[in-house]
């Protein structure tokens, strides 16, 4: 449906990155070289090269990236300037990281069920948990399945 | 051939599309802007609600926009293409046949499933479609594509189908049909409607009761064909694969008035390698090319001028490099000074599979040197993005590129463009 896309460079160029068909990062298993004639004896052995796109993403049609911004998810390992790898199409769980819409804008926490009430809570001491009521039109957007960063620099 | 077609369609989508990404849009008017920012090409229901019509030119509304009543974008088609790809993916899971009727719109085989409750197998369709994307969406089923058209249209109107209506039933058909007025049948164009209800056809049922005869005598055989599907019998089958055009059109209204020759033929060379990509996408070449250039004709004081020109190129091609100098040939033929131009377009014809190319006892043309180049080209654009790498012709200044003031961002497509998660609180 979408033509195979690769990883550009230049932010302002980039082009529909589309995980059914991302060419996506590739790690080669094997390097096998042919010389002089003399097949490797690698060839029999190989196999495709790992898809991260397709690891990442089991279920292109309902999966979305949002990026974060400040800190109310850091002791969640959610912290600023990360990607989200989202899907619409799951049924929150308790204890599990949603994306939510709530007073115009997404923000993401943990979903948690208590004695049949909803709250979303924060995962830094320094902010509160939200009971969600009926009257507040929160909707889950979409459950987090992965949180992409750099490693830290120590 | 099946014997039940369901018809699932996305409700005002390009609105809807810009909802799944700023819900606080929900339950607010919300119109698409078309290219330039022209006019109105989508509206959400509380839109058409305020008694916005389709085509409305946008400087007729820009007041309510300003004074934060009502929501404008301008088309974001990248993002809307990706949504849809996804709508149309999900839809996929129901039933292996699919035909991909346009961006918002699909024809779904449910032949083999009579046996199940089709109405909570619908539902489903529908459940699963929202769950996935978040984009609304109606759905008809009838055993003629006609018929689930005008399910799907029923579906849309009553609160009792709440978007979900299934016409199998002789006696329901029949009462759908009577509510279903005549110019709202699938392919019933504005000139017959006027015919028919000038013969007392009002409604899709005083159709369904001419004589075929009659029909066949007035409205040719796509009239028959469509007299026949919607008695429920069933003529148009599921294309499930779109066969590669007949004619690629590229033509775009200028952001400004052009007057000078290099500027259109700026835009005039883009719209050519658009149209050179179209073709080998589909893996044909063409072997007609025409050129059209048009002032505006709503601007009463600027002198009026539309021209064409069609060049029939020596061998068919689908090359940027050698339909660009036609183009401009073409152009050059037509081109006077002194006007306001805002339109320009290519449209290229007499399209052929690339393996059955004529080719010309004389041609001088390197033809496996521009293939290479062109493959490498569209492999750059694919990577780094469009107009990256271009033929010179095409221009670098684009003063011609098109207004989009209003335009959301590619939300789905571009790593730079996400949405933003607020974790301050």
């Amino acid at each position: 449906m979408s033509n195979a896309k690769v990883i550009p460079i230049a932010s302002h160029a980039l082009e529909v990155l589309d995980f059914e068909v991302v060419e996506a990062i590739t790690l080669p298993l094997f390097a096998s070289y042919i010389s002089a004639g003399f097949p490797s004896p690698a060839d029999d052995y190989l196999e495709d090269k790992i898809d991260l796109g397709k690891y990442l993403v089991q279920s292109p049609k309902s999966t979305f990236m949002m990026r974060v911004r400040g800190d109310s998810m850091k002791d969640a390992n959610i912290n600023e300037g990360d990607l989200l790898v989202i899907d619409k199409d799951l049924d929150p769980v308790d204890g599990q990281s949603v994306v939510c819409f709530l007073d115009g804008s997404f923000t993401v926490k943990t979903f948690r069920k208590i004695n049949n009430k909803l709250y979303l809570y924060p995962a830094n001491p320094a902010y509160k948990p939200i009971e969600i009521t009926e009257d507040m039109d929160m909707r889950v957007w979409g459950v987090v399945i992965w949180i992409i960063h750099k490693p830290v620099k120590l | 051939m099946t014997t039940l077609f369901g018809l699932c369609d996305c409700n005002n989508f390009y609105a809807s599309c810009e909802r799944v990404f700023n819900p606080s849009l929900n339950g607010k008017p919300v119109v698409v802007l078309s290219n330039n920012d022209g006019c109105v090409i989508a509206r959400s229901n509380e839109a058409k609600a305020l008694g916005i019509q389709m085509g409305e030119p946008f400087f007729k509304i820009r007041n309510l926009v300003e004074h934060n009543q009502l929501y404008a974008f301008s088309s974001n088609y990248v993002l809307y293409g990706d949504m849809s790809d996804r709508v149309m993916e999900t839809l996929s899971l129901f039933t292996p046949n699919v035909e991909v009727y346009s961006i918002d719109e699909c024809f779904l085989d449910l032949g083999n499933f009579y046996d199940l409750d089709l109405k909570s197998y619908a539902r489903e369709i529908k459940r699963k479609v929202w769950r996935c994307t978040g984009i609304p969406v109606s759905l008809g089923v009838a055993p003629t594509k006609a018929l689930a058209k005008v399910a799907n249209k029923l579906a849309k109107k009553s609160a009792k189908a709440n978007g979900v209506l299934v016409l199998t039933e002789p006696y329901h058909i029949q009462k759908a049909l009577e509510v279903t007025k005549i110019e709202d049948v699938w392919g019933v164009g504005r000139q017959y409607a006027k015919f028919l209800k000038n013969h007392h056809i009002n409604t899709a049922l005083d159709f369904t009761n001419a004589s075929e005869n009659w029909i066949r005598k007035h409205m040719t055989v796509v009239g028959v064909r469509l007299h026949k599907e919607l008695r429920g019998e069933s003529c148009l089958e599921l294309d499930e694969v779109a066969p590669p055009k007949k004619g690629i059109c590229t033509s775009r209204s200028f952001g400004k008035k052009l007057t000078t020759f290099n500027d259109v033929l700026e835009a005039t060379a883009s719209y050519a390698a658009k149209c050179a990509r179209k073709l080998r996408n589909q893996k044909s070449c063409a072997k007609l090319v025409t050129v059209f250039v048009q002032t505006n004709p709503f601007s009463e004081n600027d002198r009026q001028y539309y021209n064409s020109k069609t060049i029939c190129m020596p061998v068919a091609t689908n090359s940027d490099i050698e339909l660009i100098h036609y183009a401009t040939m073409a152009l050059k033929a037509i081109f006077k000074p002194h006007y306001w131009y805002k339109k320009s377009g290519v449209i290229v014809t007499e399209i052929v599979p690339e393996h059955q190319i004529q080719f010309d006892l004389l041609d001088t043309v390197d033809r496996e040197k521009h293939s290479n180049l062109m493959q490498v080209i569209d492999g750059l654009t694919d990577r780094f993005g469009r107009n990256k790498v271009q033929v010179a012709a095409q221009g670098v200044s684009k003063s011609w590129i098109l207004k989009s003031d209003y335009k959301s961002p590619c939300y789905t497509t571009r790593i730079a463009e996400l949405p933003i998660i607020y974790n301050l609180s």
